[in-house]
């Protein structure tokens, strides 16, 4: 049996396919001007028996595919216990949400933390950054972890923050320092929202920013706790979907 | 509605803007009121309300005003609707609960102010709302910051802006302010509408405000059953409607739509399948129309069984005591009713932690949604408090902050449904 789970992020759409347990496909597109569109190129000659569908256009993808549908939180939670058993606490940075869940002893969501509707502290925040810097996402965050001082940036509105981003390169700041201030502040911004949620416990860090090695090592340092990123942060959500369409099937459904 | 032209000029609304007002409120109306499956036939009679509330209500209004009555409009569950009543006046709630003209309200106040204040101040700048209008007298309350000092802003707008002060601790003094701020509204209103307030009259107030609230409580108590014989959205509007319509018919509609509700719980029928998960609203008043995270709810797969707000339970779980033959000894009684509201502004506010578990046990509820309006501090600073107390005795909460705008929707939607997915069994 096939099991699917599609995840329609703000930015990017993510499908895992599952047999057995194991995932046997996994596939990405950018979410474009049509989610429906993007997520149906990425469906389009893909074998499953079931699919699940999460992430900001679950419900969309739900009226066109006629299939069930799982918050992101959910997704998260069912991928990152699966992907790693111990994990307890889960700090997701997508394009658009940054959230935080926690998991009891059973494994099962007990809380979670998400970011107010504006972008601050998300992918989105970075791009927006590195694109005021003029360095690509790769060049951003290298440039951060080769600063031995951080700007402070004080604004976490990503309109703000890229006015105050300006005005410092046009003081003369140094570039890579500032490109560390943006990272140090998106971090204390997510780590503020886990610590709510959970104050202690290794982390599980997944999303897209979860490549950004600079935010990576930041997270650790400023939690002084361990960060666990699994191979591709960016798909769990899809697999947890496809975790859970693969209960489905077997009619048992999991929490 | 032309019928109604005549009075609306008169009474100065900008009439392009007031159609275009009226005509977003009627088609989400449609889309949220009317479109809900097994709605009992009681809401007919609210369905009708909310479609005379600029219309019908204010003929009423002025029709009052023409025998001599006046109306009194205000923001707060503070302001005692008994004192009103006993000078024969209309008490009226004010329109403060859709983003309308924020531009308008955001010329004279700033931008980061909760969004209950800059909707009041819309409507007024926008010339929208006919109870603002046609107020004789508009009570404001030193309750938070952003509505104590935008009433001084407020003040040179209106006709006749009446401010009552109000403690911030549940001490003795507290209550002595509370009773002398009474003392001098009474003689506000007795001054304005040239009536003088008498042990009859006043019994006669507080008769009638406690009737409506004995309806609103028989209504609450229904709503106990499994599966809930009426869905969270029409029981907030009973609640909304509470604040605009003439008491008397209020409380018998309410009444009516108890009866029916009572027959359904006895046969077992409800607007949801049995099961559905129930959640219990906590936290800041949710005014005429601001329907957006009831509806949200409500569409994800759960029911709305109690409001532990000022439009609900904080606003109406108490009586006024009417025993005493002074008028002295009745405002006594008003005092102790209102002194009682526990409102965030109080510091500290325990009560309201142990009402909304009170409430959560009796609703069978199975989560609460804690519900802030954007920059309103006293509630988002005491969510804290609360959520921690709360599932520290096993109480799921959500804490929800937002305003009147749609642009979050799909973001509290992700929330709520996460948050069912947590409660929901299995």
């Amino acid at each position: 049996m096939r099991a699917a789970g599609i995840d329609i992020g703000s930015r990017t759409v993510k499908l895992a396919v599952i047999e057995d347990g194991t995932t046997v496909l996994a596939r990405k597109a950018l979410t474009s001007h049509d989610p429906l569109d993007a997520a149906r190129t990425l469906i389009s000659g893909v074998m499953y028996d079931v699919i699940v569908a999460t992430g900001y256009g679950r419900h969309l993808v739900k009226g066109h595919l006629g299939c069930p549908v799982i918050s992101e939180i959910k997704a998260f939670a069912l991928g990152a216990k699966a992907i790693h058993p111990p994990c307890k606490v889960i700090l997701d940075i997508g394009g658009q949400d940054t959230k935080a869940i926690s998991l009891n002893d059973a494994g099962e969501m007990s809380k979670f933390e998400m970011n107010d509707k504006c972008a601050a502290g998300t992918g989105r925040f970075l791009e927006i950054m590195a694109n005021a810097l003029s360095y690509t996402l790769e060049e951003f965050s290298r440039a951060a972890l080769s600063a031995e001082r951080a700007e402070k940036i004080n604004s976490m509105c990503t309109v703000f923050a890229e006015s105050e981003v300006i005005s410092l390169t046009a003081q003369g700041a140094m570039r890579h320092e500032v490109a560390l201030g943006i990272h140090k502040a998106i971090v204390s911004r997510s780590t503020a929202l886990l610590k709510r949620i959970a104050p202690s416990g290794e982390v599980f860090l997944a999303g897209g920013v979860a490549f950004n090695e600079c935010v990576r090592a930041l997270i650790a340092e400023e939690l002084n706790r361990s960060v666990v990123v699994p191979t591709d942060p960016q798909i769990v959500g899809a697999y947890g979907a496809a975790l859970h369409a693969a209960t489905l099937e077997e009619g048992k459904g999991v929490k | 509605m032309s019928n109604y032209i005549r009075m609306w000029s008169a009474l100065g609304l900008d009439l392009k803007a007031h159609d275009a007002l009226l005509s977003i409120l009627g088609s989400a109306y449609q889309d949220i009121f009317l479109s809900q499956k097994n709605r009992p036939e009681g809401m007919k009679y609210f369905d009708f309300v909310m479609s005379e509330v600029h219309g019908l209500r204010i003929k009423e209004l002025m029709d009052a005003k023409a025998e001599g009555r006046i109306v009194v409009g205000s923001y707060c569950v503070f302001v005692p609707e008994e004192l009103i009543l006993a000078v024969d006046g209309v008490s009226v709630g004010l329109c403060a609960g859709a983003e309308f003209n924020f531009e308008g309200a955001e010329e004279v106040l700033p931008r980061n102010l909760c969004p209950l204040i800059k909707s009041a101040f819309g409507f007024k700048r926008g010339l929208v709302c006919p109870y603002v209008e046609a107020s004789d007298i508009i009570v404001g309350e030193n309750t938070c910051d952003g509505k104590k000092k935008a009433y001084e802003v407020l003040s040179p707008m209106v006709k006749d802006l009446y401010i009552i002060d109000l403690p911030q601790m549940k001490s003795d003094t507290g209550k002595t302010l509370l009773k002398e701020e009474y003392k001098k509204f009474i003689a506000k209103l007795e001054g304005v509408s040239g009536r003088k307030i008498t042990v009859e009259t006043l019994k006669k107030g507080i008769e009638i405000a406690n009737a409506k609230r004995k309806a609103v409580k028989r209504l609450a108590e229904l709503r106990k059953a499994d599966p809930a014989p009426i869905s969270g959205l029409d029981a907030l509007l009973v609640n909304q409607v509470f604040f605009y319509d003439d008491p008397l018919r209020f409380t018998n509609s309410v009444n009516t739509l108890c009866d029916e509700l009572e027959e359904r719980v006895k046969k077992g029928e409800g607007v949801f399948p049995k099961g559905t998960t129930r959640i219990l609203m906590s936290g800041c008043p949710m005014a005429v129309p601001n329907w957006k995270v009831p509806m949200i709810v409500e569409s994800s797969g759960a029911v709305i069984v109690g409001e532990e707000s000022c439009v609900g339970e904080r606003g109406t779980q108490w009586f006024t005591e009417d025993k005493s033959e002074t008028v002295a000894g009745l405002l006594d009684n008003i005092t102790e009713r209102y002194f009682k509201i526990d409102c965030a502004v109080f510091t500290p506010n325990p009560s309201r932690i142990e009402h909304v578990k009170e409430m959560y046990k009796k609703c069978n509820a199975r989560g609460v949604i804690h519900y802030s309006l954007q920059f309103c501090h006293p509630y988002i600073v005491e969510s804290g408090p609360v959520e921690a107390e709360l599932e520290k005795s096993d109480i799921p909460v959500l804490r929800i902050e937002t305003d009147y705008s749609q642009e979050d929707a799909e973001q509290l939607k992700t929330r709520v449904e996460a948050f069912f997915e947590r409660i929901q069994p299995g």
